[in-house]
């Protein structure tokens, strides 16, 4: 590719920056970066080959704290910007990364369209069914009776369904996963990495600070009792009827990845405006 | 979901040191976030607990590359150690961090990590056949038998808070 000279990493900690990460202690976005520096090194991949991008939030945040590249964009639009940067650059392994108010509420028709283009890049959600950064004001995924300032006894609105969203939308890998679990995490991460096409883990990872109710998650997730299916219409049946708390990969579809052929690469841009002069 | 030993069998001292090298430089790791952790939310006299702790592991970790000579031991490991689930047995919990989180709590962390040591190198006495391999898991079973009776001694220093040590006068206060 270049005279850069590729850095061997091996160890996760090859992949962690210098720069301290600044969550709530106890928040499970702790153990995500434990969990993507994990899957990295498992897939034995140079830092400079591995572009994190993110949108805004408490899970946004990840990519300062990884040795890869990383893009901290605007809110809800880090699908669009990573889908740019993977169909120009198919070389880079991609990995996304939101959380449930961005990439549902803000980001959510990116979500849907990603998700139909099924370009080869992995998008991870650390949902923790809360608005964190901005102080606790509820999300998609936040159950219709939490209790907050913004909406005394609860929203009354069913939650979001990101899992069967995805899956209707063309995503061709789903799986949840918890933070808590950081090892399993990981495996599953290289697994979503590995496969072609839009790969969609869901990390459920607490806020500890405005939903303390959810250090409970750890007694609550267990495996998936069944292997991934791939049939969208039987995954979507499981998923609608698991306690929502069934961790493991959920689908493994087999749809030929967007990749469009990007032509003549030496185009300059003073041939590119020639197509706009009125 | 509890925390499970390496899924490969141990079949050499070299394999046995280069996992408990690991799980004291995993320790080290831990408390050394979690004193960062801290650090971040001025709780300093954690910062000095996790600290202390992660020196603590240090020693241990640096005396059994010593045992090793000229093995890699890092590297060793790194091919040997794959803990299904959870993290290696001395690694503390992140997840049970909170910012105003007592010298008891922390203690409390290093007394689950000790005991799963201690549980870890037990499995490897029970398990193992080779003569050697089981005289060097005794050895690492006595050690963390120690560490476990150490963390006892250090919590009669520091007994369990009352139940309001979470109250903070300031809190963060969820905004509509």
């Amino acid at each position: 590719m270049s005279s850069v000279e590729t850095r061997l990493a091996t160890k996760p900690a090859d992949y962690k920056s210098d720069v301290t990460p600044i969550w709530c202690p106890g928040c499970g976005d702790y153990h995500v970066l434990m969990s993507f520096t994990r899957a990295f090194a498992q897939l034995g991949l140079p830092p400079e080959q591995i572009v994190v991008v993110s949108g805004i939030g408490c899970s946004s945040r990840i990519p300062a704290y990884t040795n890869c590249y990383g893009f901290h964009g605007v809110h809800g639009r880090s699908l669009a910007l990573a889908a740019g940067l993977k169909v120009t650059r198919p070389d880079l392994t991609v990995v996304v990364a939101s959380g449930d108010g961005d990439g549902y509420s803000i980001g959510g028709n990116h979500f849907l369209h990603a998700c139909r283009r099924n370009v080869d890049m992995t998008y991870v959600v650390m949902d923790n069914r809360v608005y964190g950064m901005t102080k606790g004001q509820p999300s998609p995924t936040t159950e219709p009776d939490f209790d907050t300032a913004l909406s005394p006894g609860g929203t009354g609105l069913s939650p979001f369904h990101p899992l069967v969203i995805a899956l209707a939308s063309g995503a061709n890998f789903v799986a949840r996963a918890f933070s808590g679990e950081p090892n399993e995490t990981a495996g599953i991460l290289v697994e979503a990495i590995r496969h072609p096409g839009l790969s969609f883990v869901e990390i459920l990872s607490p806020c500890v600070t405005f939903r303390p109710d959810e250090r409970e998650w750890k007694s609550l997730v267990h495996s998936a009792p069944v292997t991934a299916t791939g049939d969208p219409a039987k995954a979507a049946r499981r998923i609608m009827t698991d306690d929502g708390f069934n961790i493991g990969i959920l689908y493994r579809g087999a749809r030929r990845p967007y990749q469009p052929r990007m032509g003549d690469q030496s185009i300059d841009l003073a041939d590119l405006e020639k197509d706009f002069e009125l | 979901m509890s925390k499970t030993p390496s899924e490969r069998p141990i079949t050499s001292i070299t394999d046995l040191l280069a996992l408990a090298y690991q799980i004291e430089a995993d320790a080290v790791q831990r408390y050394t976030e979690l004193a960062e952790q801290m650090e971040t939310h001025n709780n300093q006299e954690l910062v000095t607990v996790f600290r202390d702790l992660a020196k603590a592991e240090g020693i241990h970790a640096e005396e059994i590359r010593k045992m090793a000579g000229d093995i890699d031991l890092a590297a060793q490991a790194q091919r040997l150690a794959r803990w299904k689930k959870g993290g290696s047995p001395e690694e503390a919990d992140l997840g049970a961090a909170h910012y105003l989180m007592t010298p008891w709590h922390a203690l409390q962390l290093a007394l689950t990590g000790e005991k799963q040591a201690l549980a870890f190198f037990t499995s490897i006495l029970d398990s193992a056949n080779d003569a050697k391999i089981k005289e060097r898991a005794a050895e690492f079973v006595e050690e963390e038998a120690e560490h476990v009776n150490l963390v006892h001694r250090l919590l009669r220093k520091y007994p369990k808070p009352s139940d309001a040590w979470a109250e903070d006068d300031d809190p963060p206060a969820p905004q509509g």
